[in-house]
């Protein structure tokens, strides 16, 4: 009797909630998703692992020497982080949140990209101007690309055909064949190109040029440039919009553009390219994620030592999150 | 035409391989004793990718130097300062140019004693047109009037003088390296956000101490700041009398926040800290010095520069090695985006808007149009610490906050 009471009490709460979820987008109380994010601090040498939905950091983990780009592997068990001073990129098991080993990275990993169905990571190394292609399961470099100087973004496209590399010092997109790991094209763009992104469908390629302040559309089978946007924060001089990240939703609507000093993220329509607005976050923005329902974006904020929680269905920041010294990258799990 | 002449341009071509090769013995005797000879064999796949591929040639003129003494002998003066720098530009244009059919070769030059005739201003820059002037003042000077250099861009990485940039500034001459009032106005912000505005200025009796204690003075009434004393320095050689003694008498007498000193020689500057009459802060040529690059600089991607300079050169960066690799990606970013190794195109490119360089200090680096001068943060350090890096926040500027520091457009006496 008493069990099915209470059962019955919970049915009811439970109903409730779901009431309560239903109607908060209206009331605009859209609720975090009940994700994980992982980011990488690079001078605390460490993963801080936050919890959105309540708004806290749950624990930090030490890794190895200036954690930067990190990935989670496609079944969602474990975590790669570039360690660039350790010049690895070190295996984390989700569960334990201990490493279980290292991947070779070739010298000072930074950003890097995970294939869209294979376990392979494309890897930037900064110090050597090369790409080096990692085959998680063999633990080993299985290919090296030459590309520009000081190579930062890389992208793998959704169909699994291209990966592109930017170098920041080149200031060039390098097409790589995916397949036969040779590079095939070249793309000149504007001065320091940092962050790459492909649109859902591989037809499109986001470019951030962090130097020029501005940002550039790719067409992935001419590969040559279609539009470029120029940042401009009103009441801020223009040498302050340096863009970093950049994510495209999967539905092609919105871009989001992390703008480092500039302190914002500005919100692009993906169909017009006309820029939306541009929402206050932390100092000195540099990555973003979505969260696994794509209702939240989440940026790293260098200088300000937190995390920022955007809600998309109103495009406002509801939240930051202090996470410690220099957050970089971020990874999100469901 | 010398083997060793042979392998210089080689750098220049392939500047990545030679360097890497540096890395083993076995290769170094390879690189050293048998390059001619592989040379041979290199040509023919070098001469198979190169059938579309502009020589792009930069003459890198530096000068025998004549060093004063000074102070201590402490950190050793590189020989090839400056033209480190320069290779490792190079070496990243040419991987640009790998992939946009461009070849850039460093030539080197020393500018003579005597210096360069009109006559014989053809011979030595061989009708090259794209010039970096690692040159004293009056052997700057000298180039710039030369008829052969007319035609051609001179990128000056050494000068400091404010004169270049007003009333002695030229059509055809650049400057990397930040002026003596760039230097000052980055210290004097810092100083006025410290609030430490009551200056003791100390100056050396060169002619260049002079200059940057006139920029000083330009900055202090600029930022608010007011110099309570001015005092010379003057060398005498009196056995009696040591740093020890001299210098707190020096100071004595004086209420001041922060001594300021101009001695770019540094023939006294260091004996000043921790031996003043009042415990106070040393700034200016010594102590915290106005730089545009620094060892302790990691920011912005400082570091990865900072290593590959290491790399290649076993040294690290100095200021004049930073102003020579600016000259040179400068050079670089302006044939590749205009695709035209023609001066007056590379001219109008690097004065226009659309020209942004990389200088791993935080903003984009340009040339200010009214004056070749290249805008830039200035970098404060200190010996083994960065402490701020100007302009500094707060000051504001209606285009670009870099124009806080030197003469702005609005004050040029640049008519040119």
């Amino acid at each position: 009797m008493i069990r099915e009471k209470h059962n019955a009490m919970n049915r009811e709460m439970i109903s409730w909630v779901r009431f309560v979820l239903l109607l908060g987008p209206l009331f605009g109380l859209n609720s975090v998703a009940a994700d994980t994010i992982y980011v990488t601090l690079e001078k605390d040498n460490a993963v801080a692992i936050v919890d959105p939905e309540r708004g806290v950091l749950l624990t930090t983990i030490p890794v190895g020497q200036r954690p930067r780009g990190i990935v989670l592997s496609h079944d969602q068990s474990q975590l790669y982080v570039a360690t660039s001073d350790d010049h690895v990129i070190q295996v984390i098991d989700v569960k334990t949140l201990s490493p279980v080993g290292v991947l070779p990275s070739g010298d000072d990993p930074e950003t890097f990209a995970l294939h869209a169905k294979e376990e392979i990571l494309y890897v930037s190394n900064e110090d050597d101007s090369s790409v080096s292609i990692v085959d998680v399961n063999k633990k080993q470099v299985i290919h090296t690309v030459g590309v520009g100087v000081e190579p930062e973004g890389v992208a793998v496209s959704p169909d699994g055909q291209w990966v592109v590399s930017a170098s920041e010092t080149t200031n060039m997109i390098h097409w790589i064949d995916a397949a036969s790991y040779e590079v095939v094209d070249n793309t000149l763009v504007d001065p320091r190109p940092r962050g790459v992104s492909f649109t859902a469908d591989s037809q499109y390629l986001w470019v951030t040029s962090e130097l020029a302040g501005t940002v550039t559309i790719l067409d992935v089978n001419s590969r040559q440039i279609i539009k470029t946007i120029t940042l401009a924060v009103p009441g801020l001089n223009a040498d302050r919009n340096q863009p970093v990240g950049v994510l495209i939703d999967p539905e092609m609507r919105w871009a989001y553009v992390a703008m480092g000093p500039a302190n914002r993220v500005a919100v692009i329509n993906a169909k017009t390219y006309a820029i939306e607005d541009y929402l206050l976050v932390g100092e000195r923005v540099w990555n973003l994620a979505f969260s696994s329902d794509h209702q939240w974006l989440y940026s790293t904020n260098g200088v300000s030592n937190d995390i920022s929680i955007i809600d998309l269905t109103r495009h406002k920041v509801t939240k930051s999150i202090k996470v410690g010294h220099f957050p970089w990258g971020l990874a999100v799990k469901p | 035409m010398t083997c060793g002449r042979l392998r210089k341009m080689y750098h220049g071509l392939w500047g990545v391989k030679v360097l890497n090769f540096n890395k083993s013995r076995i290769m170094n005797f390879f690189a050293k004793h048998l390059f001619c000879l592989s040379l041979i064999i290199i040509l023919i796949p070098v001469n198979a990718f190169s059938a579309h591929t502009d020589l792009i040639e930069i003459v890198y003129i530096s000068q025998e130097q004549f060093r004063k003494p000074a102070l201590s002998n402490l950190d050793a003066i590189a020989k090839d300062e400056g033209l480190q720098g320069a290779l490792l530009a190079i070496q990243d244009n040419n991987t640009t140019g790998k992939f946009t059919g461009h070849n850039f070769v460093l030539i080197e030059k020393k500018w003579p004693e005597r210096g360069v005739s009109d006559a014989d201003s053809h011979t030595f820059l061989e009708n090259k047109s794209l010039l970096v002037a690692a040159l004293d003042d009056n052997a700057l000077v000298r180039i710039k009037l030369l008829a052969a250099a007319q035609s051609a861009l001179i990128m000056d990485i050494v000068s400091r003088a404010d004169s270049f940039r007003q009333q002695g500034c030229a059509d055809h001459l650049f400057h990397v390296a930040p002026s003596r009032a760039m230097r000052a106005d980055a210290l004097a912000q810092y100083l006025l956000k410290k609030r430490w505005t009551r200056w003791f200025l100390v100056l050396g009796p060169t002619d260049e101490d002079k200059l940057f204690a006139q920029a000083l003075k330009r900055a202090a009434k600029r930022f608010g700041s007011t110099i309570v004393t001015e005092k010379t320095w003057v060398h005498d050689y009196d056995a009696r009398r040591t740093a020890q003694g001299e210098v707190p008498v020096f100071t004595q007498g004086v209420d001041y926040d922060v001594l300021v000193v101009a001695d770019e020689q540094g023939l006294f500057g260091e004996y000043l800290s921790y031996r003043t009459w009042q415990p106070r802060p040393v700034i200016g040529t010594q102590g915290l010095v106005p730089t545009a690059w620094h060892r302790t600089h990691e920011q912005w991607g400082a570091v990865q520069i900072q290593n590959r300079f290491k790399a290649q050169s076993g040294r690290r960066m100095t200021e004049k090695d930073y102003a020579a690799y600016l000259a040179i990606r400068s050079y670089g970013e302006a044939i590749i985006r205009t695709g035209s190794g023609d001066p007056e195109q590379i001219k109008a490119y690097l004065l226009g808007d659309q020209f942004t360089l990389q200088g791993y200090k935080g903003k984009p680096l340009s040339f200010r149009s009214w004056n070749g001068q290249l805008r830039q943060p200035v970098l404060l350090a200190a010996a083994r610490s960065m402490v701020a890096t100007a302009p500094i926040a707060g000051f504001l500027h209606p285009v670009t906050e870099l124009d806080t520091l030197g003469y702005d457009q609005r004050e040029t006496q640049c008519d040119e």
